[in-house]
């Protein structure tokens, strides 16, 4: 792998609990490539959302550090934007006003031209001057995405954005978020409990263990996409995951 | 009428008309039937407004309340506001600050007139001293809870869009934090016009709580009194419903019950 984009080296965390030190993150080692799609995947409550915030540089690591560009990361930044479940938006903005809030360095008419582009992208055209109340929750996700993009950040870490949406919007939304990110070839650290979505979308899967987290196994997904998810190749890769994590085919 | 089914645009009116137009009557009887000397009917009151606007005094009371009311009002707010915001910004600012607010708070303003009284004397200032005190813990501890139960996803995200702490509490926290304070606003314009009545009764020889007051003392005019405390609760209301037009606009009407 030529430098990596990030790098994890020896992450533990833990919290303390009634007075008592909780691992939460054990010895966790990782390297993203540039442009890379990893999706971190787990059961609820094994930590891989606190991985996704050390990354982020929300929380510091008990041990261990984070690196992007080969720097050591000690907070947020707005060159890697952390994207919430669709309650991230701001209410008291509208749906230009979301998107234009990170591009308040640039000027009248480029901040113009950024949200422009953007409504377009994620398809809000005729939006513009909505409040998120008014949107449904896929759409409010897709502001969110749109406003994490027009900071142009070359890293997205997303905390299992679709979780709270209906079946059908969350396969929409799949897509949706495979064409950006084959269109602007950001690095994404995707975080899901989901193992099809993980497959569906990855390049890399990386499968942590219940807490506290280890990595157990990472898993390449070699399909190109679009990837048919009825292919044998799919197929294989998902019921291998499925057998990893022990889970039996039968409920 | 189910309580489901959006009320028809005449009945909006009819069902609270006829509410008053009960309560009147009933006002009328009573005093027909009691055959009282002293209260007056509500025909009297009628008569009591005429004479009242007929007078010219009564313009210049109402605009003197309100005047008290806005700077009283007025000064909570330029004072309440940045120290609920700090307050809340700062946790352990607030620990230490918070049981001597909850101390002051339950004090009503009417226990403060002597006080009030000595440190300012019989006058405006100590009307609106008054009326100041009785505004500005409610618009504190409305702040202060608007800030610091701001979700901490709002806060993650804007200093991840690089924001320093000034851009972060004027467009992250004030906004995030401004409807709940809006309520604490209102609640407070409210017992401002209730504390305004009572300090006009003593403080000063102008305003609607002295009309009241002197209504009774002059001459025991208690027509002039129920007409006086009828416009103070119709003023009341416009002060009420004037406000409420903030909640609808549209940057905080998420806050709000009534979405969409």
């Amino acid at each position: 792998m030529a430098s990596p984009k990030l790098q994890a080296e020896h992450i533990h965390t833990a919290f303390m609990r009634d007075g008592k030190s909780m691992p939460v993150l054990q010895d966790i080692n990782l390297e993203v490539a540039d442009g890379e799609f990893v999706c971190l995947l787990g059961p609820s409550g094994c930590g891989k959302s606190t991985l996704l915030s050390t990354m982020a540089g929300f929380l510091s690591p008990s041990s261990g550090e984070i690196k992007i560009d080969g720097q050591v990361v000690r907070g947020p930044d707005p060159r890697r934007i952390f994207v919430f479940q669709e309650r991230g938006v701001f209410p008291w903005l509208t749906v230009e006003g979301n998107i234009a809030f990170g591009l308040f360095r640039l000027d009248e008419a480029e901040r113009k031209k950024r949200v422009a582009h953007y409504v377009k992208m994620v398809g809000l055209e005729g939006f513009e001057k909505a409040y998120p109340a008014a949107l449904s929750g896929g759409m409010k996700q897709r502001l969110e995405v749109a406003r994490a993009l027009a900071v142009n950040p070359d890293m997205l870490f997303l905390d299992e954005p679709f979780g709270a949406l209906d079946s059908i919007t969350r396969l929409t939304m799949r897509g949706e978020l495979l064409r950006i990110w084959e269109a602007e070839r950001k690095t994404i650290i995707f975080v899901t409990h989901d193992i099809d979505e993980a497959v569906q979308l990855s390049d890399r899967v990386v499968l942590l263990s219940a807490r506290p987290a280890t990595i157990q196994q990472i898993v390449h997904i070699d399909i190109p996409h679009p990837r048919d998810i009825s292919s044998a190749r799919y197929l294989e890769l998902r019921d291998g995951i499925f057998k990893q994590i022990g889970l039996a085919h039968r409920l | 009428m189910s309580s489901l089914a959006e009320p028809k645009k005449w009945e909006r009116f009819f069902w609270p008309l006829l509410a008053c137009a009960i309560f009147v009557s009933l006002w009328h009887y009573s005093v027909l039937w009691t055959a009282t000397k002293v209260f007056p009917s509500p025909r009297d009151v009628e008569k009591g407004i005429a004479e009242l606007i007929h007078k010219q005094v009564l313009w210049r009371d109402i605009i003197d309340s309100l005047r008290r009311v806005a700077f009283g009002f007025g000064a909570a707010v330029v004072a309440g506001i940045p120290l609920g915001l700090t307050l809340g910004w700062y946790p352990a600012a607030n620990q230490v600050v918070n049981p001597l607010l909850q101390i002051l708070r339950p004090i009503s303003p009417i226990a403060w007139i002597p006080v009030a009284i000595i440190l300012l004397g019989v006058g405006d200032h100590a009307a609106t001293f008054l009326i100041f005190l009785g505004a500005f813990f409610p618009i504190v501890v409305a702040s202060v809870d608007g800030v610091s139960n701001v979700p901490s996803m709002f806060r993650l995200a804007g200093r991840n869009f690089g924001l320093g702490p000034i851009r972060l509490l004027t467009r992250v926290i004030f906004p995030a934090a401004l409807p709940k304070m809006i309520v604490g606003l209102r609640i407070a314009l409210g017992i401002a016009w209730l504390v305004v009545v009572a300090a006009e009764m003593v403080a000063v020889d102008s305003g609607l709580g002295y009309l009241v007051i002197d209504s009774r003392n002059s001459g025991k005019r208690y027509d002039l009194v129920v007409a006086a405390m009828l416009i103070i609760g119709l003023i009341g209301l416009a002060l009420d419903l004037a406000f409420r037009r903030l909640e609808r606009l549209r940057s905080v009407r998420w806050g709000f019950r009534h979405e969409s």
